[in-house]
């Protein structure tokens, strides 16, 4: 059986993948390796993990600025996660995003979801990001 | 929802006025509508964030814009970047890396921002005033901007403060809307001794505190000293925005949009109301250190950059006592000349203090490259240290730190907080 969740398009492609589920706000700068698409900051409780290839729930952001330049640099080297799922619509994360499609990088989608859509989301199971922001998974 | 554009907007997504131009406010539109906006709004100044290096992404966009012809259109500082380009010897990069900050720091020069190269730029001379529009990034001078200056902006990336500049133009929306300025929760600190409340060491604590606990939310403080000073608000601001995406905060009877709390929350009861205590206080005290060692490696201060105040005190701490650790102190160039005109520079490194500008140690490498323990007074660099430089770090006021440096030990003065 399959389940969906209709969230908002905030930028536009499709991707599948394991879903990472952040236990905590983050900050992409000090928190981030933009390198090795590792999570540097040991005050995490999701240190160490590799967010490259991940459906990202990011359920709040924090912190730098400089975090959307560290999305680009993501993109740069393709250590990006392959979709992210926001709980808020985070200027500072989609820019780097839109500045990296204004450069002609490969991008990935961005969704927004309520808080109670995230608590709904299961971790590390397969989903699908479709087109039109349904987030779907087998259940 | 699409944003309304007017004639003179809708002329730079054309390109009349320069490729550069247009894809700035091609840029400012779509996050305009990503943000919910409906219109966008004339802004007086700009701070921008994006000169500091983190790879080449940044460097290609940067000189895409200058090769546009991009210029800014209002006055415009620019925040640190990777490299101390007077004292170069202070970071240690390799050639390639250095050679790419600096393309990036040029290019933000070329696009018309002046070389300030502070965090503080609301002390080094850039200080918009109370109900002005801006587009600041630097998590700090958002914080400060709209908290003590009482100017208006929101949290702006990297990328997004230039692209405003570039148009002189914002999203109409959040911070940049007067009702979207009042506080929502209440901190009360009737029950912390007045000691710790006088005391420089309370700030970055309570910054800490206050956003890990709000998040985004605007909170007003009551209960603070009339006389809390610009230091201590900039380093609640600074370490509020580390912890949590705290753009702006109200001081009663202190920032300029709480003269009471009535005033900040707008009439409105608060949805949260938090009654602080020493006892909260000191388990945020305890999170900013990450280590129990007796030894420090190195002592940083300057984070956000000092100020003339800041190293005034910190004059008075030292006397005439030599260091025994390495000992940083961030600052802007501005800051510095000043000292140097007051030929107190001289002295200061004569101490054995180590002056850092244009940059600091969180940024780029600075800090002796094997590691160990270091010891600041700021929340900043106490939150960003572990994960950027690799120390463990030990947080502490500025007597404490001066007084580390001086032995190598850690040495703090825990009764305040008692």
């Amino acid at each position: 059986m399959e389940r969906a969740l209709q969230g908002r398009m905030l930028l536009s492609g499709e991707a599948s993948g394991p879903v990472l589920k952040l236990a905590a706000p983050i900050s992409f700068w000090g928190g981030v390796d933009p390198e090795t698409g590792k999570i540097s900051d040991p005050r995490h409780p999701n240190y160490g993990m590799r967010i490259d290839g991940t459906v990202l729930v990011v359920p709040a952001t924090v912190g730098s600025s400089s975090s959307s330049a560290v999305m680009l640099e993501l993109l740069r080297n393709g250590k990006t996660p392959a979709a992210l799922l926001l709980g808020n619509t985070d200027a500072i994360l989609l820019l780097g995003v839109v500045v990296a499609r204004e450069l002609g990088y490969p991008t990935v989608p961005v969704v927004q979801l309520s808080s109670t859509q995230l608590a709904m989301m299961p971790d590390d199971v397969e989903v699908r990001i479709a087109s039109d922001g349904r987030v779907v998974w087998a259940a | 929802m699409t944003v309304r554009l007017s004639a003179e907007e809708d002329s730079f997504v054309r390109g009349d006025h320069g490729a550069a131009a247009g894809t700035a406010m091609r840029i400012v539109t779509e996050m305009a509508e990503l943000m919910g906006a409906d219109e966008l709004v004339q802004i007086s100044s700009a701070h921008i964030d994006g000169c500091l290096y983190h790879g080449d992404g940044g460097v290609e966009f940067a000189e895409r814009l200058v090769a546009g012809g991009g210029r800014v259109l209002v006055p415009t500082s620019l925040n640190v970047g990777a490299l101390d380009l007077l004292h170069p010897k202070v970071v240690r990069a390799d050639a390639q890396r250095r050679e790419m900050a600096r393309r990036l720091m040029e290019a933000y020069v070329e696009l018309g921002c002046r070389p300030t190269w502070t965090c503080a730029p609301y002390q080094a001379g850039h200080r918009p005033g109370l109900g002005d529009q801006v587009a600041w990034g630097e998590s700090n001078a958002v914080a400060f901007a709209n908290s003590v200056l009482g100017a208006r902006t929101n949290r702006y990336g990297d990328f997004f403060d230039i692209c405003c500049a570039l148009v002189s133009r914002a999203p109409y929306t959040g911070l940049h809307v007067a009702e979207n300025r009042r506080a929502t929760i209440l901190v009360d600190t009737s029950q912390l001794p007045l000691g710790l409340k006088r005391s420089d060491v309370l700030y970055p604590v309570l910054g800490s505190w206050l956003g890990a606990t709000v998040g985004d939310q605007i909170a007003v403080i009551d209960g603070l000293p009339p006389d809390t000073t610009e230091d201590q608000l900039k380093a609640l601001g600074a370490a509020a925005s580390s912890t949590g995406a705290v753009g702006m905060f109200h001081v009663a009877g202190v920032t300029p949009e709480a003269p009471d709390v009535a005033t900040a929350l707008g009439g409105v009861l608060p949805t949260q109301v938090f009654r602080l205590t020493a006892s909260v206080l000191r388990d945020t005290l305890n999170r900013l250190t990450t280590t129990e060692s007796q030894l420090v490696d190195a002592v940083a201060v300057g984070s956000p950059h000092f100020s003339l105040a800041e190293f005034s005190e910190l004059e008075r701490l030292a006397g005439n006592q030599s260091f025994r650790v390495p000992c940083y102190v961030c600052t802007s160039r501005n800051v510095q000349t000043e000292l140097a005109s007051q030929g107190r520079l001289a002295r200061l490194e004569a101490l054995g203090i180590i002056v850092v500008v244009d940059t600091c140690i969180v940024v780029t490498p600075i800090l002796p490259a094997d590691g160990g323990v270091l010891m600041t007074n700021s929340g900043k660099f106490a939150h960003y240290t572990p994960a950027n430089t690799g120390y463990d770090v030990v947080y502490g006021s500025l007597a404490d730190c001066v007084a580390s440096a001086v032995t190598g030990r850690v040495t703090r003065d825990e009764s305040i907080w008692s």
